[in-house]
């Protein structure tokens, strides 16, 4: 079981919540406390990696839900993104949207986009799917970059930095605080998503959409909730990128982030919301320590010196998860449960 | 219209090697049930290698198409073995991130080892032209044209003639009935890989003696994606004739409607996907491809 031996559910409330016993609370209200003097204690470097990576978990929750949870598969995820942060920057630069409007159309424009795609899932799955969803992405892509006149095409759009009743978000620190706070939201959000009767209906689905039908679960309506939930993620983390770099442009969206972001739940395990923040904060890591031990490479063989950075970036993270998918498939959440469980059991496990 | 004529014999050229890749991608998908998104990093690693041995090395074409193939044959062994091994039975995400992340893995030894570099050899393939009335057809469209239809030949005949072949068809029927006949299925896996990984290579030199070869040659892959779907997943036949259709109607498209959109089109880079989705809504399983139909 996932619970301590000696705790005891008296209640159905008990039974439902997320954090379960006083030491949940208190290591819970560690973190937050951790989390949240980080601008005191870390450099404005720092607090850009955590900033980036808190943008990509709000994503990769969606893109959870979408594929870990429901099984549809999507290579298009940064596409969505994209969606979401153009609809944010058109509206708070061209016609002078507050920001706190902006931020949830964009996560509507870009749910409305991913139910638009998500229409062949009714049809297709597997492979087709993939295939669909790579076709959305360069697909939007290439419709950003016809409507010049108003996404600015090719040359891309500044962005207004973000202004909440009168306050403007402006320092890293107080980005910072922003997305930490709408991370943690999203992370509750999904985390109780899954919870829901759509969230079962989404694993169903997973599972065995045909016994799914049978049993009464409406393929044509969860599909589509499953791809508009994952896409308002997706959105939502698009815009607060593009409000972060104060620029947007198709190059913050390419192709080959959508395919990390799946790497992310490989890493991170299917199917866990806790696995989301594992592979995310993982992938993210290891490419940080390629940026720092690039240069070193690049002096030790200098005859690669030019593009040592970059292929081993690649070879990495193609490793990596290669390596994941032979040996641990479930990924680090599944880990994460045994250590769990050992500790719990430990030292007479049974 | 001669310019037309033009367009649909370039295109033709074009489709042949669309279709080429595309083959490779379907007997892996035949044989051994993956799908194998890697397959224009293979034609990316092709086209390198055929400049690293007609450019770099000097060595004759013959000589070049012989280490090439010799290479891809390592290549794809080594794949089989390493990568694909391991995920017998794993679901089709499993499979499907292992040659994405395998792609990824390519793409960083092509830039390792060629800087991931603009490299072209143009004119290095021995050149013939051929002229019907007006209508010529380019040198390299026409070896293009040559090797691809050689090279379907032979695929034919292992296929239809030689006991392998018989294998690897029946493997694409039924696993379990072929391991109790006494045929090693991951023999048969790996085989299928080898053959992708040369007919990948091939094409990658034929591509690459065409435009040049850089690491965006591995979108000619998306191309032939398009191609698979169009022509059904599972169909041979189809790959070849979905292939010469999309080469044909991208060139003709590109030269007519790109005039028309607002930013100077661009047209050539999203067609494949937009082949691919209405392929997708109007008819899932392609032209020649088998319909499944699910039970529990």
């Amino acid at each position: 079981m996932s619970l301590p031996s000696g705790v005891f559910q008296e209640s159905y409330g008990q039974d439902m919540a997320i954090f379960r016993t006083r030491t949940h609370w208190i290591l819970l209200l560690a973190f937050l406390a951790l989390l949240f003097t980080m601008p005191v204690y870390f450099s404005d470097r720092m607090l850009t990696i955590l900033t980036i990576m808190g943008i990509t978990i709000i994503s990769v929750l969606g893109l959870q839900i979408l594929t870990g949870y429901c099984g549809q598969i999507s290579i298009g995820h940064a596409g969505f993104m994209a969606v979401g942060g153009y609809v944010s920057a058109v509206l708070t630069a061209k016609l002078g949207w507050p920001f706190w409007v902006a931020l949830p159309s964009a996560g509507l424009g870009a749910g409305i986009v991913g139910i638009i795609f998500g229409l062949p899932s009714l049809k297709i799955k597997g492979f087709y799917l993939i295939m669909a969803t790579v076709a959305a992405h360069f697909i939007i892509i290439w419709v950003i970059l016809q409507l010049y006149g108003i996404t600015g095409g090719a040359d891309g759009l500044s962005v207004p930095r973000p202004e909440i009743g009168g306050l403007v978000i402006k320092s890293k620190a107080s980005y910072f605080y922003l997305v930490m706070i709408i991370t943690c939201l999203a992370i509750y959000l999904a985390k109780n998503i899954t919870r829901t009767r759509a969230g079962r209906a989404f694993v169903a689905i997973r599972d065995n959409d045909l016994a799914a039908e049978v049993m009464g679960v409406n393929l044509w309506i969860y599909k589509l909730t499953a791809f508009f939930i994952g896409c308002v993620f997706a959105g939502v983390a698009g815009a607060l990128l593009a409000h972060y770099y104060a620029f947007i442009s198709t190059d913050s969206f390419p192709f080959m982030n959508s395919v990390w972001y799946l790497g992310m739940l490989i890493v991170g395990g299917m199917g866990s919301i806790a696995g989301v923040i594992f592979g995310t904060v993982f992938l993210k890591l290891l490419d940080e320590l390629v940026t720092i031990f690039g240069p070193t490479l690049a002096v030790i063989f200098p005859a690669i010196a030019a593009q040592a950075a970059a292929s081993l970036g690649l070879i990495m993270r193609g490793l990596v998860i290669i390596i994941f998918l032979i040996f641990e498939p479930r990924g680090l959440a599944h880990r994460w449960e045994l250590i769990k469980s050992y500790y719990r059991r430990g030292p007479l496990s049974y | 219209m001669i310019s037309f004529l033009q367009l649909v014999v370039t295109g033709f050229g074009l489709g042949m090697v669309y279709a080429l890749i595309a083959i490779g991608f379907v007997i892996i998908l035949k044989c051994s049930k993956a799908f194998n998104i890697a397959q224009g990093q293979f034609v990316m690693i092709g086209g390198y290698l055929g400049f690293t041995f007609l450019v770099t090395f000097h060595l004759p074409v013959w000589a070049s198409l012989i280490a090439a193939v010799a290479v891809a044959i390592v290549m794809g062994l080594l794949i089989e073995r390493l990568t694909l091994r391991p995920l017998v039975g794993q679901s089709v995400l499993a499979i499907i991130m292992m040659t994405i992340a395998l792609g990824t893995v390519l793409d960083g030894i092509a830039t390792l080892v060629w800087g991931g570099e603009y490299k072209a050899y143009h004119g290095v393939l021995p050149t013939m032209t051929l002229k019907v009335g007006e209508l010529s057809v380019p040198p390299d469209t026409l070896i293009g044209i040559i090797v691809s239809i050689i090279v379907v030949a032979i695929l034919m005949i292992l296929f239809r003639y030689t006991k392998t072949g018989l294998a690897m068809r029946a493997t694409a029927e039924d696993e379990q009935v072929v391991q109790s006949a006494g045929i090693k299925v991951t023999t048969i896996y790996a085989i299928s890989w080898v053959i992708a990984c040369v007919v990948g290579v091939i094409s990658g030199i034929l591509l690459g003696s065409v435009s040049g070869v850089s690491t965006a040659l591995e979108e000619a892959g998306m191309r032939a994606f398009a191609v698979v779907l169009l022509g059904g997943i599972d169909s041979i036949g189809g790959a070849i004739i979905a292939g010469i259709t999309l080469g044909i109607l991208e060139n003709v498209s590109v030269r007519y409607l790109d005039p028309l959109l607002p930013s100077g089109g661009g047209l050539a880079n999203v067609f494949p996907f937009i082949v691919i989705i209405i392929v997708l809504i109007f008819k899932p399983h392609g032209l020649f491809g088998l319909a499944r139909i699910e039970r529990i």
